[in-house]
């Protein structure tokens, strides 16, 4: 069981740490900067950090040291546009939302809003974009959901094959390369866009998955809280099956699933889709035991007087074991499990607003 | 030689002492700058070159207009400062 967590929020990066009387915020590096994405990266120990700070753009800071020191390293970032190149899109990150372990001693993959895929294979001393998937002819067709620019939110590395990645954009579909992002296909069949005209709502690449986890254990379960519903394939993102009875909503941010058992995922729930809090003011988690066939609504320890908390993509977690979870709202709460959702704890701190929280080793 | 100087914000983040610069244009001037403290370039220019949308430049009392390819003119007893401009508080402010 993991007894840390990384916060990344509007104000800095929050160390969390489980001690003998529970959780408590340890140290607090970056204070007063917007925190974008957080790793503890298992394979080298060491963490970074994204920074999305206002004036002076995306920065990324890692520390070999548990956070004692940290250094800057090079914030992935595009080549230059090419001159007369017919591209309505700007060639900038806007800031960079997930960092993703690569598998692989030193690699480590960025997915960026503004759309962009980066891989590091030094630690992150140096970045390349991805230009397989960024020079998709279906590209042109990704669009913004909530942000300007679309947003390449989930990588999914095979956990026995690091060349086998699933990921996932907002807008802009669920893309699979076998060859380390080499080549890449659309997937997504099955998937619905409710918000497209009527003979649109089946294309690949305007699909809205607001997130993609895949299942240890059977890394062919992928589990998609999407814009229109829970989804949920089999086959590793080729076809999807979806979700709509979820109650009290099928609409959110975050999902997760346990490493162990791809029957069992937890999502939390909010009002779709422009107005995204939670219903009827009442902050709930719902979890699927069963692949999705029926949901419990789990309440306990959450705030049932009016709350607002809406949780974001990233700021959902879970740890290995499976048992642990955790997540953060844009109104700085934080909610523990110890025991797969059925009883929370709230951490006693009133964070700043949470882009993404992470069980770290 | 026009000498330019940073907001004290940037000494947060990494040593922005002001320094003379060669050169007759916003470009060049940062150019240079880049040249004599790297890590500063990222902080201050997009990765198009273009002045980051929040910081703002000033030659003397005038703040310059082409904030995308820096061709505002400079004196050689100019000074040229860079600045954070006051629209930029929030990074992401965006719901998901």
């Amino acid at each position: 069981m993991s007894d840390r967590i990384l916060v990344g929020t509007r104000k800095g990066l929050f160390d969390l740490r489980r001690g003998k009387s529970g959780w408590a915020v340890e140290t607090v590096h970056f204070i007063g900067d917007p925190v974008s994405a957080v790793l503890g990266d298992p394979q080298s120990g060491r963490l970074y950090a994204a920074l999305a700070l206002g004036h002076f753009g995306n920065k990324l800071w890692s520390s070999a040291d548990d956070g004692k020191t940290w250094d800057e390293r090079p914030a992935p970032a595009f080549p230059p546009k090419p001159e007369g190149i017919d591209d309505p899109f700007p060639w900038t990150v806007h800031s960079v939302g997930m960092l993703e372990p690569g598998g692989v001693p030193g690699r480590i993959w960025a997915g960026t809003v503004g759309g962009g895929l980066f891989r590091s294979d030094d630690h992150g001393q140096s970045w390349a974009l991805n230009r397989p998937l960024w020079d998709q002819p279906a590209r042109q067709k990704w669009m913004g959901g909530g942000n300007d620019q679309a947003s390449l939110h989930s990588i999914c590395v095979h956990p026995a094959n690091p060349d086998d990645l699933a990921v996932a954009v907002s807008v802009g579909g669920v893309w699979r390369s076998r060859d380390a992002g080499a080549s890449w296909t659309l997937e997504g069949e099955g998937m619905i866009a409710d918000y497209m005209p009527p003979d649109l709502q089946g294309s690949r690449e305007t699909q809205d998955p607001h997130r993609v986890v895949q299942a240890r254990s059977n890394p062919d379960r992928l589990w998609c809280q999407h814009h229109n519903g829970i989804f949920r394939s089999d086959d590793r993102g080729t076809t999807w099956m979806r979700i709509t009875t979820a109650k009290p909503s099928a609409f959110g941010f975050g999902v997760v699933v346990h490493p162990d058992k791809p029957d069992r995922a937890w999502v939390v729930p909010a009002v779709k889709d422009e107005k995204r809090y939670p219903v009827d003011g009442k902050l709930v988690v719902t979890r699927t035991d069963d692949a999705g066939r029926s949901f419990s609504v789990l309440a306990n320890g959450l705030p049932q007087q009016p709350a607002f908390d809406l949780v974001y993509r990233h700021a959902l977690d879970i740890d290995g074991s499976g048992e642990r979870l955790a997540f953060g709202s844009t109104t700085g709460g934080v909610w523990l499990s110890e025991n797969g959702g059925e009883r929370r704890a709230e951490l006693p701190a009133r964070l700043p607003p949470i882009a993404c929280l992470r069980f770290a080793a | 030689m026009p000498k330019v100087a940073f907001t004290g914000q940037l000494q947060r983040f990494l040593p922005a002492p002001a320094m003379d610069a060669a050169g007759d244009c916003v470009r060049a001037l940062l150019d240079d700058v880049c040249r004599q403290n790297p890590r500063l370039g990222a902080y201050v220019l997009d990765e198009q070159g273009a002045l980051r949308k929040h910081v703002t430049v000033f030659v003397g009392d005038r703040q310059i207009t082409d904030r995308l390819t820096l061709s505002d003119p400079v004196g050689p007893a100019e000074e040229v400062y860079v600045l954070q401009a006051l629209s930029g508080g929030s990074a992401f402010g965006e719901t998901a």
